[in-house]
């Protein structure tokens, strides 16, 4: 019966399928490093003619396959430093094996060396892994964010999860550079929170590329941005509109999901059976479908505890998960609850009072939402300037918690910014911890990534040399910079590294 | 002990616009001090009615409390320059912000001091940072601006209601206050006038950056017309004159060189043609954002003009920003500008990180004492008050903060806070929501029942 509704399809669709509920990350994690996932083709006499191209989601679920290959790399052996992993240890004098691009080894002093390995020592350094940033917005509101450039929100609609924020990502922006500069290696892309159901968001490797599919994450599951509270209901209710209120916003979530569990039954049924004519493909059910189905994470823009609560009851009402809340402010007041849901809370630290759902932030947010166990407390930025220096946004949260007692370690609050918003994203079992098998994204720090002069001196991106402070040439420009005022001159008698 | 504290209070009211201040002499012994222009290992800092006594490495005077400060940095309180602290609450809730004014009968006349709230919520939370003073700026009610918006500037400038120029193309007039828990909290109101130029100004004059310069000098001419015939004015025998009376008053202190004039610039080619214009005008400036400004760093220095700036923003938000640096500061201070370093977003909600930024700026070069003085010494100077806070230097202001390491680090807490010699209780609105949700929020009484 499954095999009979498949007739037709490829047989990396086939294989796709039968992954079962990760249907469209495990597809994209073959189409996007191994091979370009085949349209459907014609492969039995008996075969249903399959949908003309573009018609079946299924037929082709990664339709802009990253082309990300990552830069020249060297096996290569840091050590010297003080690394902490991400994973909660700190190793003085440690050594991090790095082959192939992977982290083959994490120790102290007497981790073998392989022969041949470059040896980059640290002595005197600290060494993490790069810094993640779950929550961005370059490229879609990338500098210069003049007239012509603003392309983050398609505020049209309460409900534009047909958009990919993937399509208005600009590479150029400078932004990018200047990340990677403060050790970011990762960040996720996402849509603006005018609207209910903003979009896809859109997980990238911070390397420069001239295309924005150059830059995209293989196998990285995809997020759809949604937003709580005051913003969707300013916006919308502003134009006599819905939602104008709170409540006016759960009727919007909760209607598009009813639309999005019968739009996902009808194609369920029409694989399974073949029979009538297929639905018609509509790609804001799409996406709303493939929460349902588990592939895409629930990236939700949500301040108050209370509107998580609800936020919560929704997701159990339609059977989905929500991965991760940013913009947490008042995560610290239900932070058992999110931790017995499993849900991430993402947080600034010193962001506060620019509105009324940002009026109860706490500097120790991310302090208390750590500490039951299960927790997942992440740093983030929405913002350009900040996500240069999350290091330092998460050091004023440690200095936050533990002013009031609490035994926080830095090697476990490192993970704020590397192995938690792995975990947010989806994607820890290939980033945000120094451990075997993980791809090596490795920043290596002037001094204590929690002191405020701590600079990324090298920062590495799959074992590739992506930025060095010391270095000119591994400080990219954007094509953007050539040549505008400035340009070519150093600002002052320092190193420069990055703008 | 009672009527100790009863003559104390008397004392307190009697203080009126200063902090009320605690008399006790006190001695904060063993720490390093950073008197604003100095370092000083192992010092003694003496306060005393609301003043530092003496900073040194004597012994504490007999009779004086002591505060152990060994293992410690005592600092000046900071100093947040183009700040919006005690005159906006909520950003986004317009009532609760009086950082700007649209009616065009009170651009310049507009006086910040009337609008502050020494109860605000926002001040303890900057105080927690080491923040003790701050230097509250207008902002412009048009000033968002650019030549090439879609929601028609050049509509908005030009003759309004009355004859007079609407908008006007002044902000208002900043004022200098104090961060102390009490009932007063402005030191000097009218400090300096506020104006934005470049994009912004542009916008407001109607679109070109040229327009505001011409409308820039014909403001001042008719500022220096009225002044020299107030009685003529007065009968209506002068012309008429495209400000108010108001706003005429208020920009003679500008037009004869003795008030400050703070230009929100950005491009360096902006801050060429307003170095020009000050000098063509005899207007004193005080630069304010600056992002280019390390392109002109000589020209600026060789005018001796002051640079309030920010010393992360180093993207091209927009055009007028392309060559934002994060050395922009040190470049500065190494030309020889008097530089004072801001906070984030306004300085109101993000006062606290204005140390933070310094250390960035050490981090991307400036030195380290320059650093501080960039939020301390400096902006004392700046706006005229040197000497008198933002240095541990007798005479002074007892605004000492006492760091658990150095202040410019994140790790490092204010622990101990004076301001004009009154010790400031360690607490805020985030501390008390902080406290209630320790524990998790899930005990058998909800939340609300705790204090």
């Amino acid at each position: 019966m499954r095999f009979h509704a498949l007739r037709g399809s490829s047989l990396a669709t086939l294989a796709c399928v039968l992954a079962g509920s990760l249907v469209l990350s495990a597809c994209a994690t073959m189409g996007g490093e191994d091979e370009t996932p085949a349209a459907a083709d014609s492969s039995g006499a008996e075969a249903r003619q399959p949908l003309a191209r573009g018609l079946d989601a299924a037929a082709n679920p990664d339709p802009f396959p990253s082309t990300y290959r990552g830069l020249p790399r060297e096996n290569m052996a840091i050590v010297g430093g003080t690394v902490f992993t991400g994973a909660g240890q700190k190793i003085e004098n440690g050594v991090v094996i790095v082959t192939d691009g992977k982290v083959a080894a994490v120790g102290d002093a007497s981790t073998p060396v392989p022969a041949g390995y470059r040896v980059v020592d640290a002595r005197g350094r600290f060494v993490t892994p790069g810094i993640i940033d779950v929550h961005s917005h370059l490229g879609v509101y990338p500098s210069p964010g003049v007239s012509g450039m603003s392309d983050g929100n398609e505020a049209t609609s309460p409900n534009t999860a047909q958009v990919w924020a993937e399509h208005s990502l600009w590479p150029q922006d400078p932004g990018f550079n200047a990340a990677r500069a403060g050790g970011v290696t990762t960040l996720q892309i996402l849509p603006g929170s005018a609207n209910l159901f903003g979009g896809r968001g859109v997980t990238v490797r911070n390397i420069p590329s001239v295309t924005m599919q150059g830059m995209k994450m293989p196998g990285a599951p995809y997020g759809l941005k949604m937003a709580c509270g005051e913003n969707p209901s300013r916006v919308y209710g502003g134009r006599n509109s819905s939602p104008a209120t709170g409540m006016g916003n759960v009727a919007g979530y909760r209607a598009a999901f009813i639309a999005a569990r019968e739009y996902k039954a009808k194609w369920d049924k029409w694989r399974e059976d073949g029979e009538g004519s297929p639905p018609t493909r509509n790609l804001q059910l799409e996406t709303l479908a493939g929460v349902l189905d588990g592939s895409i994470l629930i990236q939700n823009h949500c301040y108050r505890a209370d509107e998580m609560a609800v936020m919560i009851d929704i997701a159990n009402e339609f059977g989905y998960e929500i991965t991760a809340f940013h913009h947490a402010i008042e995560a610290y007041k239900i932070a058992p609850l999110l931790a017995r849901e499993g849900i991430c809370a993402d947080m600034w630290t010193g962001w506060w009072g620019f509105k009324m759902e940002a009026l109860d932030a706490v500097e120790a947010n991310a302090a208390l939402v750590d500490a039951p166990q299960g927790s997942c407390a992440v740093i983030h930025s929405d913002d350009a300037e900040l996500t240069q220096r999350l290091n330092q946004e998460a050091a004023a949260a440690l200095a936050a918690g533990r002013r009031i007692g609490m035994n926080i370690s830095e090697e476990r609050a490192i993970s704020w910014i590397t192995l938690n918003p792995a975990r947010s994203l989806g994607i820890a079992d290939q980033t945000g911890s120094l451990e075997a098998g993980k791809r090596a994204d490795v920043v290596i720090w002037s001094a204590n990534p929690f002191s405020v002069y701590a600079r990324a001196d090298q920062v590495f991106i799959d074992g590739g040399l992506a930025f060095d402070r010391m270095n000119p040439a591994y400080q990219p420009l954007s094509d953007f910079e050539l040549g505008q005022p400035g340009f070519g001159l150093p600002a002052a008698n320092v190193l420069q590294g990055a703008r | 002990m009672r009527l100790k504290s009863l003559i104390l209070g008397a004392a307190c009211l009697a203080a009126l616009s200063t902090p009320a201040f605690v008399q006790t002499l006190t001695a904060i012994t063993g720490g390093r001090v950073l008197t604003g222009t100095s370092v000083i290992e192992n010092g003694t800092v003496v306060i005393q009615n609301g003043r530092v006594v003496s900073v040194g490495t004597g012994a504490a005077p007999t009779g004086a409390r002591i505060i152990d400060a060994r293992g410690k940095v005592v600092s000046p309180g900071f100093v947040a320059v183009d700040s919006g602290l005690g005159a906006s609450e909520i950003s986004s809730v317009g009532g609760s912000d009086d950082l700007s004014n649209g009616a065009n009968s009170i651009s310049a006349s507009f006086d910040v001091s009337y609008g502050l709230d020494p109860w605000s919520f926002t001040l303890p939370v900057a105080r927690l940072g080491g923040t003790t003073r701050a230097i509250v700026m207008p902002s412009h009610a048009g000033g968002g601006g650019g030549n090439h918006r879609d929601d028609g500037d050049a509509d908005f400038a030009g003759v309004g209601e009355g004859g007079l120029q609407s908008p006007g193309l002044f902000a208002g007039q900043a004022a200098i206050i104090h961060l102390a828990a009490g009932t007063d909290i402005l030191v000097r109101a009218r400090v300096a006038m506020v104006a934005p130029f470049g994009e912004a100004g542009a916008g407001i004059a109607g679109g070109a950056r040229g327009a505001q310069f011409t409308q820039f000098k014909e403001t001042l001419a008719e500022v220096r017309l009225y002044a020299r015939n107030r009685a003529a004015y007065d009968r209506a025998g002068l012309r008429d004159l495209s400000l108010s009376r108001a706003d005429l008053e208020a920009l003679i202190p500008v037009a004869n060189g003795t008030m400050p004039l703070i230009v929100t610039v950005r491009r360096a080619a902006d801050i060429q043609q307003v170095l020009r214009l000050a000098r063509e005008e005899g207007v004193k400036i005080i630069l304010d954002g600056a992002e280019e400004g390390w392109l002109v760093a000589d020209q600026i220095a060789a005018a001796n003009v002051p640079v309030l700036l920010n010393p992360i923003s180093n993207l091209p938000g927009n055009l007028e920003t392309r060559a934002s640096r994060m050395e922009n500061a040190a470049a500065l201070d190494a030309a020889g500008v008097v530089i004072a370093i801001k906070g984030n977003e306004g300085s109101i909600h993000r006062a606290r990180e204005t140390r933070y930024n310094a250390g960035n700026a050490v981090s991307h070069g400036l030195p380290y004492d320059a650093a501080i003085e960039a939020i301390t010494v400096n902006p004392a100077r700046i706006f005229g008050m040197a000497g008198q806070f933002g240095e541990l230097r007798a005479g002074a202001a007892a605004d000492v903060v006492i760091w658990s390491g150095d202040p410019l680090e994140p790790l490092s807490n204010a622990e101990t806070i004076f301001i004009g010699g009154a010790e400031q209780a360690p607490t805020s609105r985030q501390f008390l929501l902080r406290d209630r949700y320790r524990d998790g929020g899930e005990g058998a009484m909800p939340p609300a029942y705790s204090r």
